[in-house]
Formats: structure tokens, sequence, C-alpha cells
């Protein structure tokens, strides 16, 4: 049956990871985003679909955890807001190196260091550059609304099993801490083992009856094995980049200015849209839906016949490079962001960007 | 076409979120968009709180704005801060105990709510922020006041229910008490 109830970012990621079959999920309390792990145990979803729910001495043992629950074909996440990321870094780097799907929430916060428990989109940089060590890409997704929150734990699990890869969602503590409806869909029943040994036989550690043994590792000491395991994971990465690239487009059919943002970010700057649209300022938006792959050949096909963009973030500007590098024209890409916590105003992003346009007058 | 903007602002504890979550449920409850945004911090009690709320009949683009249609303000700290930030023709309400200041534009419609004088009457502390909620629905009509009873019911325990008949009476109380000032 399906419900609408009323709730926060971090409590829709709790209840789209029960109803939608995860066996399992291994995190560790830490501020903006602690309800998830909080819900998940109210709900007790090991009375219900069996899900275990554990918390972890550490950030460091919750990867590690999620790298075993993985190895195994289960549907396994954790999450954690951005000092704990960092210290789950080493952790995702050897489940992208042994290639095995899995979910993590980042419920971002203000850094570096501790920072601050307020909401930032510093680790975007971290998410899409360098999750970790070595060559290898997440998939990257990046809600703004609470439904999205919901939505993307479905969508991460998915795109985790379909390529065998760590999947990202990337929000921040707005998101993360703010109650929005949502549409909650009836239970997924979870994989059963023989599901599991049908859809992941090839690859993942069920038990060798009647096949030959599968490993589960990341090492592998001979360059030329190595360098061929990296042109396929690279291989995987291009096909990614081909066919799963997401975004959301507002307005920008007759835009003169294409406003990119992502997250809390792109809800601020629609607010945006909508005041210059009153003042006759033909403004559109462009949302990165995923930050990995990024929507680059979208942007650079709107390069050329847009007077410039604006890239809007709670960072000290780290999506704009990605902007710059999609763009062949010389259309100018601006970027305008808060810092340490602070969310920007829809007021002073469009005072930003009608700076912006006038320098270009 | 319905929709507010709203801050509600005050001390942690004063069921400043609460109130907030209250009139969020009820506009899900008139099949409205809805968003809480609250200012989280790392204390529950004692520090400033506030929470923006946006009901609409439309999706909402920012949950987060700095010009409000309304403004309940319920200490010092967070008149000095919003008063500013209430759009010309809105509507700022507060309770003056606690206010040393007392707002001062004319451009906007300010109402009075004696609440923690009536708590003391009522002999009940805790439905101060029920009074300000009752004061707010008889300034914004637009979110029904059955709808705000069925937002208490299905928010609360089974258990507090029985609190429900003094909630509501605080809430018609509150209607009652607020001044235009």
């Amino acid at each position: 049956m399906e419900e609408i109830k009323l709730m926060k970012g971090n409590e829709a990621v709790a209840i789209a990871a029960v109803r939608s079959g995860c066996d399992g999920y291994f995190g560790y309390p830490i501020t903006p985003q602690s309800e998830i792990l909080e819900t998940l145990m109210a709900e007790k979803p090991w009375e219900t679909t069996g899900m275990i729910v554990l918390q972890a001495e550490s950030e460091v043992a919750s990867i590690n955890m999620v790298y075993g629950g993985a190895s195994c074909g289960k549907r396994v996440m954790t999450s954690s807001s951005s000092p704990g990321i960092s210290l789950m870094s080493e952790g995702l780097s050897y489940i992208a190196g042994a290639e095995l799907p899995c979910v993590i929430v980042n419920v971002q916060r203000g850094g570096p260091g501790l920072g601050t428990i307020q909401p930032s989109q510093g680790d975007y940089f971290q998410a899409v550059k360098a999750a970790g060590h070595g060559d290898f890409d997440l998939i990257v997704l990046a809600p703004s609304s609470v439904q999205e929150m919901y939505d993307f734990v479905y969508d991460a699990f998915d795109l985790a099993f379909k390529y065998r890869n760590p999947v990202l969602i990337l929000s921040d503590g707005a998101i993360g801490q703010m109650m929005e409806k949502v549409v909650i869909r009836p239970q997924t029943a979870r994989k059963t083992n023989d599901e599991i040994i049908e859809e992941c036989g090839s690859w993942a550690v069920t038990g060798k009856r009647g096949r030959t043994r599968n490993i589960s590792t990341s090492v592998e000491l001979d360059s030329v094995e190595q360098e061929k395991f990296n042109e396929k994971l690279q291989a995987k990465y291009k096909t990614i980049r081909e066919t799963e690239v997401r975004f959301e487009e507002i307005n920008c059919e007759d835009a003169d200015f294409v406003i990119v943002a992502y997250g809390l970010c792109a809800r601020i700057s629609s607010k945006v849209m909508e005041m210059g649209r009153e003042e006759g300022i033909k403004i559109g938006l462009l949302r990165p839906i995923t930050l990995l792959p990024f929507p680059t050949e979208r942007l650079n096909e709107l390069s050329k016949r847009v007077k410039g963009f604006l890239v809007v973030e709670m960072n000290a500007g780290q999506m704009v490079q990605d902007v710059r590098l999609s763009v062949t024209t010389d259309v100018p890409v601006e970027h305008y962001g808060r810092m340490g916590g602070i969310i920007p105003a829809p007021s002073e992003t469009f005072e930003a960007l009608k700076r912006f346009i006038n320098k270009l007058k | 076409m319905m929709k507010e903007e709203l801050i509600i602002a005050g001390f942690g504890g004063q069921g400043v979120l609460s109130m907030g979550k209250i009139l969020a449920y009820s506009g899900v409850i008139q099949d409205l968009e809805v968003s809480w945004m609250p200012s989280y911090g790392p204390e529950m009690r004692g520090g400033t709180a506030n929470v923006m709320v946006m009901i609409s009949d439309k999706p909402i683009s920012s949950p987060v704005v700095h010009e409000f249609d309304t403004a309940i303000i319920l200490n010092q700290q967070s008149m000095d801060k919003f008063e500013s930030m209430v759009k010309p023709g809105g509507a700022l309400i507060y309770d003056e105990n606690g206010i040393v200041k007392a707002p001062t534009r004319s451009d906007i419609d300010i109402y009075t709510i004696d609440a923690v004088a009536e708590t003391v009457k009522m002999g009940n502390s805790k439905m101060f922020n029920t009074l300000i909620l009752g004061g707010y629905l008889k300034v914004r009509p637009s979110i029904a006041i059955e709808s705000v009873f069925m937002a208490l019911k299905r928010s609360l325990p089974e258990r507090a229910w029985k609190l429900l008949p003094d909630n509501e009476k605080a809430i018609k109380r509150g209607m009652e008490i607020i001044v235009k000032r």
C-alpha cells in the first residue's frame, strides 16, 4: 500500500533501506545524520524483514562490515557525515577494487577537520574525484528533496548491483534534517539465498557447492594483470558515463543564463529562477542528479546558446571546475558559494547572479 | 493560490520545532505541499531554536528563505534577527513577556499574545506553544483548525491522546487572546 508521510531526509533513508529489502546497515553515529541509525533501531527491521542493523565501533569497522556483506552478494549499506566518510576512504577503495556493490550515504557537514555540524557541500571533490586511493570511480547521486533521499536508496542499490560498484548518495545536513512529504513504497522482500546465488553466483562468496571458488579481493601483484584489471574498470566507468547520466532541467529552452546546482542549492536556485523570471530575466536551472557521471555533454550543448553559467554551491567552488571542463566554448562560468555551514539565501544568490549578469554587459 | 513562508523562533524547549511540525502536518492533511527546516544544533534545550515552515498549494522551491510572510518570535535574540526579515505587509506575532525591545516596523501587521500569563492562569506551562499556535491560526486562517486537531492526534502517541482536549482548548483560547497592536 502506498503511504504518504511527513519525515526527515535521514528518516527517509532509513525507511527506504528497510522497504527496499536491504540486508544490512552498519554505521556509527555522527551529526547531522544520526537519525538514520536511530530510525533503523526504532524500526527493528530484524524482527520483520530480517535486516541486520548494527552500530559498529567506528566508521572504519562499518565500511569493512559493508565490504564483508557485499562480498556475500548481500544488499548492504552505511551512512555517515563528512569526517566519518574520510575514515571510510580506505575501505571504499578496497570495495571498488574488489568490484563489490554497496550503498554509502554522506550527509555532509562543514569542514575541514571536525568543522561544523551545519550543512555543506564541501565533499564534492572527495565524492567525485578521490573517494580513496587508486584509479576508481564511485557512482554519485545527489538528492535535493526528502522524497529523493527515499527514492535514491532504491536507485543506488539498483546501480550498485548493475555495475558491481559502490554508489554514494551525496546529501547534506539540511536535506537530512528537513521534513517533507514522502511517498513510501510497499515492502520489497529481501532476496533469498537462492536468488542471491542466481544473481551474484559468478562473483559472490556464497558457498562453492558445485562450482569453482569465487575470490573477493582487491590485490593483484602482477602488474600486467593489474593493468588489465584497471582497463576493465575504466571500460565499466565509460559505460556508466555513456548510460547513467541523470539531470533535471527547468526553463533552459529559452534561458539566457543557466544556474547549475545540486542538492539543497538546486532548491535555492529554483527560487532564484522564479525571482529572476518575475523580473523578466530568462534564467534556467540545470540540476545534476548524478554528479558522477556528470552531465558534461548537456552542459556543453547549452554553452553554445546561453550567455553564462552561475554555479551555486555550499563550498569554495568545486563543481564549478567540472562545469568549466564540460564547456568547450568561451561562455563565462562563475561561482557563488557560502562555506562554514551557511546556507546561501535565495535573495543573496539572486544578487550574485545580477552582479554576474551586469559584469557581462 | 495559497503560499505561506513562516519562521518560528525562540529558545529550545519552548516548543518551537514541534509547533512547526504540527503546522506542516496540518498542511499535509489539507493535501498541500510543505517543508519544515530546523536550525539544528548540538543542544536540545536552552540554545536558540528556529524552524522555517513553507506551506503551499504548489511545489516548494526553496525550503530556506530570508523573507517571511509571518514570523512568530519568542525571544529577544530572535526579534533582533528576524524582525527585519518579515515581508512588507507580512505579520509578526510575539509574546511581550521576555521581549525588552518591541518591534518597530510600521509596514507589517504586529500581533501580541499574552501566552505566558495565560499558561499561569491555566496552570499548565506546557500549553505555551499551543496557545501561540492558536493565535497564529486566527491571523492566518488558511490552515483549518480541524486539520490542526487531526495533526495533533496523528503526531501524538496514543498514550498521550488524553492531552488532546487541553490542547484543543488552548488553541481556541489562543485565538481569543491574540491582539493586533
